[in-house]
């Protein structure tokens, strides 16, 4: 390990790699057997699984290549008598050499660490932290890095001439495939004997124990049909809170996802060619959502009418934005407790609790949940757990629906407001102000700036496909704000004479990390390059305490087709059909994460505050601490 | 019981109508007319059964139909459905109708669908999509039969007035969301005008006349109570949905919104043009917030924004509201046909033998036919391919039928030839008659050696030995 150190910088932990790069194409390509492949080949050779990875790494795509591969450890299965019986591989020096200065111990951590950063999915904040502190360790991490470093650059310059795999004929093809189908059984099996305690030193990620409760309760309750006809409602409702699939599943695991899906409502078919770095996502094929359900209006009888709708406008994208979901989603629920009648022999504050909790997972069908509505909704389950049980239910269902009014209110409408009126401090007569996308919060710092006669100009940066930025801009311009619109990839040339960049955020998460609109980051850092000060408006309800350094573990992937079609071009159908070549895949991301390096300061309602102040804000501001 | 989702369907059966004479009467009103040996009613009610709605409300023309139509649902639906029949009298048209069933609407929106559609289009789609644009007014579209008419052979000269009437011109907007203009067909003229400010709120249209009303319609309760109250309107699909149509960038219709029934729906009649919600309004009301929920709709080509922005615009009249119309287009897979003519009723029999067979719920046997184990066929009778002969009747010998539907208890005689046609019930055919592209009514008698070619006979005629008719029709005097 001494021996690789010098001819490598070490790369600070906010730099992330962000690559379409599949982890096994880089084994394909370079020589040295990586050791995160080797792990997700254990795993999927069949060979007894060790340890249960909470990461499943996806299978290798071209398996038959990484078997070939003469340098083949299984890592999941290394141990130090390995050491012993076999020598190490004469054609791969560096890793010979790597054994030998490190102990068997350390082999097996530095794996792990590397596997975690290739794939991302489900590592607990704090471990990840403590696998990075030590320089020792982060070493392999950065030749991880460096790899795929190179492997991009290939990938880019990627003409026919120098494509990183060599076509495959058909033959090789269907053994490819065949070897998957195999390597996916055994993905599955392991999974199935499952719950087996792993060896490994592995963080444990929350998938866990909601892995092993799901397991519980349907071998509990006896062979639950999720059609069974009426009657069943109860038993029915309880297990739908069960299946409220975990805020952090891992898609790429067949066998919960198998499960999941029997339970859905929302008929969703798994799109087939996914990136692979993002395979832990869901993505489904979309247009055949909506439809569908649209199609079983009336048959859904548990869920609320109200509930229905906003699903149906989450899934359709008829609201967008933090706040307007939220909104939209909070008086959904105002609408089911009014219609609620508590069921005899129940308790108010049980029965109810499942009925949101079945809400809300329809509602994760429809569109996964943002960190704000997550927030919400455990403040609303929250509340229903605290009532007193000796409300009557009139009492207690207008008791919740005025702490669902209050919640919209006080942190929503109020905490806006505040946040506009620190954020026209901010601004002064002569400023060009840009923002990017459709912030809902910064729309109206500047209508309001505006409207107290401040002189200023603004520039709306947009991307494709949504075009959020043009309805801001319209209104903007209606209200005769000078504009000027253009588009990401100009950012670099228009922020030259741009003095204030106001952006907004789906989450701040403890870190100072800024969960927002894909491109959020781009514009970000453009602007901390050119010493523009960049302010994140953002109520204090969307802060959450998780940890987050890339924007790959959590994320949302669009529709495909969104980016592949171009709007307006007719002739522009390169990319028709695409989902029938499996050598394209297309990336839709939703969000990313600016670190907080780029952030100059946080405007919320609470005041001003450097992105390193998240976590007292969500310490003494929180949603626990409302109103307790 | 609540109805579900929030929904009451409301199905218009009819009564005996003048376009289908001499196929109804007063003894076989139109809901009864039996299209595949099922009457015609049960086609809409085992769709919308089939999306879980059993709670229907059945209205119907005329005194002796409406116990007629009661006393078949109360036997083939009595414990399937909970059918609630409701008489008018003659001659109210649509809007009559629904008026007569006004009081027993109650829940948020309201289904109204025609007692004579055929169709697999879901329901629940239509219902959906309204509940997701908040529309005001959901209608079904469908792609018009092609060619209904000309398509098959037998009804050349006789269409005369039908081409015209059965195009609509419908506008829409460039997602197909949105109903822009709507001309049904009899007061299509010459000219289409089509108003200004709505071709500059959504910036471009589509116009269309290849679609039909399929007259489905979700309707907002409060719209159609407030549109009922309005005088001089006869026709749903001729004056209400053009009328909504017509105004829904200067809704007159949502002046008494406020109710608290209204609650759930936050369609864009209630959009209020309020500006800086944000920072002006001290506790926003529920209204307000649905604006602001509705207010971030994205896709900014998309119309309701424009709308949005369009009453921003005119500050100078602030109380102006909209409200959505919106379209459902049926899929092309999807069958959905309209029995409104005698054309039609031949039509819809055939499709339901062939391309659409699978609405009718038979099971079609090898022969691609159905016929009843009850059935006696002569020697030598034939029945072939697309064909639907009901129990109890009888065949003699060397008979051949050819693409037809043949009713329960007929007595038909030897060497006798039946082609393209629809026998209904209790009908006698003596030897030696060629029936082509007909339709025999229920207890008619048709004597040896004749022979009808397009004919429309009406029910109980006699039709006498060795008679020969062409493109007639027949009726009792």
């Amino acid at each position: 390990m001494d021996l690789r150190r010098p001819n490598r910088p070490v790369i600070g932990p906010k730099v992330r790699q962000v690559g379409f790069v599949t982890p096994d194409s880089a084994a394909a390509t370079s020589s040295s057997s990586i050791p995160a492949v080797s792990a997700a080949a254990a795993t999927s050779a069949g060979s007894p699984p060790s340890s249960l990875s909470p990461v499943m790494i996806p299978p290798p795509r071209h398996p038959s290549t990484e078997m070939s591969n003469p340098h083949f450890h299984p890592v999941g299965s290394y141990n130090p008598s390995e050491q012993i019986l076999g020598s190490p591989p004469a054609l791969s020096p560096s890793r010979s050499s790597r054994f030998d200065a490190d102990g068997s111990d350390f082999g097996g951590d530095d794996d792990e660490s590397v596997a975690l950063s290739g794939v991302g999915g489900g590592m607990t904040p704090k471990s990840s932290l403590l696998m990075r502190q030590p320089v020792t360790k982060t070493a392999p991490l950065v030749s991880e890095t460096r790899k795929r470093d190179s492997n991009v650059s290939k990938g880019k310059g990627e003409g026919p001439s120098a494509a990183p795999k060599e076509k495959l004929t058909k033959a090789e093809r269907r053994a490819t495939q065949e070897a998957q189908r195999a390597a996916k059984a055994a993905a599955k099996e392991a999974a199935a004997a499952g719950g087996a305690p792993s060896v490994s030193k592995q963080p444990k990620p929350a998938t866990k124990p909601a892995t092993q409760q799901k397991k519980d309760v349907p071998s509990g309750s006896g062979p639950l049909q999720p059609l069974a006809p009426s009657g069943s409602i109860e038993k029915k409702q309880g297990k739908k809170e069960v299946a409220a699939p975990h805020p952090r599943m891992q898609f790429d695991d067949m066998t919960k996802v198998g499960k999941l899906k029997k339970r859905a409502v929302v008929n969703q078919s798994e799109a087939r060619n996914r990136v692979e770095l993002f395979r832990h996502l869901p993505q489904y094929e979309h247009g055949t959502q909506l439809p569908d359900l649209e199609s079983k209006f009336f048959q859904l009888d548990l869920i609320h009418p109200s509930v229905y709708q906003v699903g149906l406008q989450f899934l359709s994208d008829k609201i967008s934005g933090g706040n307007a979901r939220c909104i939209a989603m909070l008086l959904a629920f105002k609408e089911v407790i009014q219609d609620y009648t508590t069921p005899p022999e129940k308790t108010l504050t049980r029965d109810l609790g499942a009925k949101v909790g079945s809400c809300v997972s329809f509602l994760i069908e429809c569109r996964p949940l943002s960190v704000s509505m997550g927030n919400a909704i455990r403040f609303l389950k929250n509340r229903i757990s605290s009532l007193p049980h000796n409300l009557s239910d009139k009492e207690a269902k207008s008791r919740l629906q005025s702490d669902i009014d209050r919640f919209i209110n006080e942190k929503i409408i109020i905490a806006s407001k505040a946040i506009v009126e620190h954020g026209v401090s901010k601004i002064r007569d002569g400023d060009v102000l840009l923002t990017y996308g459709s912030p809902s919060v910064v729309e109206s710092i500047f209508a309001y700036a505006h409207g107290i006669k401040k002189n200023f100009r603004v520039v709306v940066v947009d991307s494709r496909p949504k075009h959020e930025g043009q309805g801001l801009l319209r209104r903007l311009v209606e209200r005769g704000i000078h504009c000027t619109y253009t588009h990401l990839n100009a950012v670099s040339y228009v922020m030259h004479e741009v003095t204030r960049v106001f952006l907004g955020a789906s989450s701040v998460l403890s870190n100072g990390t800024v969960y927002s609109r894909v491109g959020t980051a781009c514009v970000a850092m453009v602007a901390h390059a050119f010493r523009v000060p960049v302010l994140v408006c953002c109520e204090a309800y969307k802060f959450h305490e998780r940890v987050q350094l890339d924007s790959i573990c959590s994320n949302e992937l669009g529709d495909p087709d969104a980016i592949s079609k171009v709007s307006g071009w007719k002739d522009l159908n390169y990319l028709d059909g695409w989902a029938q070549n499996e050598n394209i895949q297309l990336l839709n991301l939703k969000y990313d994460a600016t670190p907080s390096d780029y952030v100059s300061v946080l405007v919320t309602e609470q005041g001003m505050l450097p992105p390193t102040s998240v976590p007292v804000i969500i310490r003494e501001y929180g949603i626990e601490r409302l109103w307790t | 019981m609540d109805p579900p989702m929030d929904f009451q369907v409301v199905v218009l059966a009819g009564g005996t109508s003048d376009k289908l004479s001499p196929l109804v009467s007063k003894e076989l009103p139109k809901a009864l007319l039996p299209v595949a040996n099922k009457p015609l009613l049960s086609y809409p009610l085992e769709l919308l059964e089939a999306s879980n709605l059993k709670n229907i409300i059945v209205v119907v023309e005329g005194d002796e139909a409406a116990t007629q139509v009661e006393s078949w649902l109360s036997v083939a639906y009595m414990d399937r459905l909970n059918v609630e029949v409701v008489k008018t009298p003659g001659d109210v048209g649509t809007v009559g109708a629904i008026r007569a069933v006004a009081p027993f609407l109650i829940s948020t929106d309201i289904l109204i669908v025609s007692g004579d559609l055929v169709s697999d289009t879901s329901p629940g789609a239509i219902a959906a999509t309204h509940r997701r644009h908040g529309a005001a007014v959901t209608a079904l579209f469908c792609p018009a039969p092609v060619s209904g008419g000309a398509d098959s052979s037998t009804s050349g000269g006789k269409d005369k007035a039908k081409k015209p009437s059965r195009c609509n011109i419908v506008g829409l907007d460039p997602t197909r969301q949105f109903l822009l203009h709507v001309v049904s067909g009899a007061k299509v003229e010459k000219d289409i005008h089509i108003q200004k400010r709505i071709v500059r709120a959504v910036g471009q249209m589509e116009i269309r006349s290849d679609f039909m009303d399929a007259h489905v319609y979700a309707f907002k309760r409060t719209v159609l109570l407030d549109v009922l109250e309005k005088e001089n309107l006869y026709s749903i699909k001729q004056d209400v949905l053009p009328y909504l149509v017509r105004t829904q960038l200067r809704s007159e219709i949502s002046a008494k919104k406020e109710n608290s029934a209204d609650e759930s729906s936050n369609g864009a009649t209630k959009e209020l043009p309020s500006e800086d919600i944000n920072i002006n309004s001290a506790v926003p009301s529920n209204q307000n917030l649905r604006w602001l929920s509705q207010h971030r709709e994205i896709a900014p080509s998309s119309y309701q924004e424009i709308h949005i922005s369009d009453c921003d615009m005119n500050k100078s009249r602030p109380a102006k509201k909209t409200h959505k119309c919106c379209i459902y287009l049926s899929g092309k897979t999807q069958y959905c046909a309209r029995l409104n003519s005698v054309q039609a009723f031949g039509d819809i029999n055939r499709d339901m033998l062939g391309e659409a067979s699978r609405i009718t719920g038979y099971t079609f046997s090898a022969q691609n036919n159905v016929v009843h184990p009850t059935v006696v066929q002569g020697a030598k009778t034939t029945a072939g391919g697309q064909c639907i002969i009901a129990e109890g009747t009888i065949l003699g010998d060397k008979c051949s039928v050819k693409r037809s539907v043949i009713g329960r208890h007929c007595r038909i005689g030897s060497n006798v030839k039946i082609v393209n046609s629809i026998v209904m019930n209790h009908i006698t055919i003596e030897d030696n008659c060629t029936i082509q592209g007909s339709v025999i009514s229920s207890n008619v008698q048709i004597q040896e050696r004749a022979s009808l070619k397009d004919c429309q006979v009406g029910a109980g005629y006699v039709i006498t030995a060795g008679s020969e008719y062409k493109s007639e029709p027949l009726t009792k005097k």
